[in-house]
């Protein structure tokens, strides 16, 4: 794959116009694919992206579980979530779950940000930030459904996972992919990974045990181009709050691209009016006016 | 004629009163004090600010352009809220001052029930019970009052954003301060119009401070009758006779009357 063919935009935030060059080649949807069922909670996907993507350290934070800091940072892209589960039948489960940005097909960070061109989407459905043109005002951070974009109080932008769009441009899988040592990182295109994932679901459920064994690939944001399997996937919640009906603000769709610009027509009728007043009622002068106003002329008979 | 100063409903602190004054000419009545005048000028500079700013967010499809002047659109973000916070402040002690005359009466809710009236030009006179200010200016008023409130509330919300107040309030607050900007926007024009085009005479309250006793008894006079201890009604009338004279004596006068040659006379 070369670059051209990865990265053609497809979106792009706050942007008058038509995209640049949109369709003009096929583009494959790249995917990455977490079975949540294999993750041993290692952590070697957490140092390969603040490796690849060259950031700068952030301490971590012990809290009695094998979870790096509560949640992900501007500077920390790639956590693993763990939660100690426990079944009906008394027995013990370690959930880990590979949390980062989930680079929706719907992003709703892209639909609340109002920069142009601070957030892309690129053909193949990874979704960036570009910061240079982030004014921070963080409305991403809201209009997210899974909590990823994270605003660094110094530079006044918001970061998040990329998806190593510049690794994945240059025909390469991204950087926790590549360290990932129990093969339950997977990347190619969305087809593949999906019938993969489908696959590893099948195998859960026939001969593992996991009745409930299923893909979360949410619909409710038109699908994810990051994928999971999980052991009960009617339950996404139980992975560290994986939501399983994920959506976006109403403030950052109907009201933005419907109600909004009715609203500034709306406003702008009160200008509309009082040109119209002036042109039809004319100004209140103060009284008396001595000689008084003209009568109106006789109908039929025009005055210059 | 009457100098009302001393009687101006407004009180102004010492600092004002000496930082600059209000020259009641002839036939004139003093309206606002130099710290009312302050006051309007300064909320009204951070208002526009504040628009053109947040326009400039709001609607960048539209109003992309704004931001250069301010920056870029990311210093644009950051000017914002600061513009509104002078807004609200100023805003504020106006509304402090105001908030005795802007009490709401029945005068006022007769006056809202015949809004379509008085918003025809035929209704030369506002009804003789309208006070210092009429039931349309107490409503903008409140609107603003209400909608400066809605602004600080999720102006802080949006401004700490969804790490300090989550989510879910950042897209409400969202909404909220789009609406009360479109609100504010849609009164801005008839406040705009009212004083200039559409009541000529009225600006000058808010500039010098006075307005002509015509203006008061035309368009406030309650207010009239509190400031002189005059009939408005009467006080109109009497001008009107006054004036009628006038122009009967300029005719004669021109005609080759008594005073002069023809064309060369002056009353």
């Amino acid at each position: 794959m070369t670059e051209r063919r990865t990265l053609q935009t497809e979106q792009i935030s706050g942007h008058p116009g038509p995209v640049p060059g949109m369709g003009m080649q096929r583009n494959l949807e790249v995917c990455k694919l977490i079975d949540a069922t294999t993750c041993i909670g290692c952590k070697a996907c957490e140092v390969a992206c603040v490796e690849w993507n060259d950031l700068p350290f952030q301490p971590t934070t012990f809290d009695n579980t094998y979870q790096t800091m509560p949640e992900t940072n501007w500077n920390y892209w790639n956590l693993i979530k763990f939660r100690e589960h426990q079944r009906e039948d008394g027995t013990l489960m370690w959930l880990m779950r590979k949390d980062q940005c989930m680079h929706c097909a719907d992003p709703g960070c892209l639909a609340a940000c109002p920069a142009d061109g601070a957030i892309v989407k690129y053909a193949n459905g990874i979704v960036d930030f570009h910061q240079e043109n982030c004014i921070g005002c963080e409305f991403c951070v809201s209009g997210c459904p899974f909590n990823i974009p994270k605003f660094n109080p110094a530079t006044k932008k918001v970061y998040k996972c990329t998806l190593c769009s510049d690794r994945v441009g240059q025909g390469l899988e991204p950087a926790c992919i590549k360290a990932c040592p129990t093969g339950c990182l997977h990347f190619g295109t969305k087809e593949d990974m999906k019938m993969l994932a489908e696959t590893r679901a099948k195998q859960l459920r026939d001969v593992s045990g996991f009745k409930d064994a299923g893909v979360y690939d949410p619909e409710s944001i038109g699908g994810t181009h990051v994928i999971y399997v999980l052991h009960d996937a009617k339950n996404p919640e139980l992975y560290s709050g994986l939501p399983k009906d994920p959506s976006i603000p109403f403030a950052y769709k109907a009201w933005k691209s419907i109600f909004k610009p009715l609203g500034l027509i709306g406003a702008t009728l009160g200008f509309v009016g009082v040109v119209f007043h002036y042109v039809f009622e004319g100004p209140k002068r103060e009284q008396p006016e001595v000689p008084p106003p003209k009568p109106e002329p006789p109908a039929g008979r025009k005055e210059l | 004629m009457a100098t009302s100063v001393g009687r101006m409903q407004e009180k102004e602190p010492q600092f004002f009163a000496k930082l600059g004054h209000t020259t009641v000419h002839e036939g004139e009545l003093a309206r606002h004090s130099v710290y009312t005048r302050f006051l309007h000028w300064a909320y009204g500079i951070f208002f526009f600010l504040a628009l053109f700013t947040g326009f400039a967010t709001y609607m960048p499809f539209l109003f992309r352009w704004f931001a250069p002047a301010f920056g870029g659109p990311a210093t644009t973000r950051m000017l914002h809220p600061w513009f509104g916070l002078g807004f609200v402040f100023f805003f504020g002690l106006q509304a402090i001052n105001w908030w005795g005359p802007m009490k709401w009466t029945d005068t006022d809710s007769r006056w809202i029930k015949h809004l379509p009236e008085f918003l025809r030009s035929t209704q030369a006179l506002e009804p003789e019970d309208v006070g210092m200010y009429n039931g349309g200016q107490k409503l903008q008023f409140w609107e603003i009052v209400v909608g400066s409130i809605v602004y600080l509330i999720t102006g802080i919300v949006m401004w700490a954003g969804a790490r300090t107040f989550g989510a879910t309030s950042v897209a409400i607050s969202y909404i909220l301060h789009d609406i009360s900007a479109l609100i504010m926007l849609f009164g801005i024009f008839f406040h705009l119009y009212q004083a200039t085009f559409g009541q000529p005479g009225t600006i000058q309250a808010m500039t010098r401070g006075t307005v002509s006793e015509a203006w008061a008894w035309t368009h406030a006079p309650a207010w009239f009758r509190q400031m002189t201890g005059r009939d408005p009604r009467q006080a109109l009338e009497q001008e009107r006779q006054r004036r009628i004279a006038r122009e009967r004596a300029i005719e004669q006068l021109a005609r080759g009357g008594p005073a002069g040659p023809p064309g060369g006379g002056r009353a």
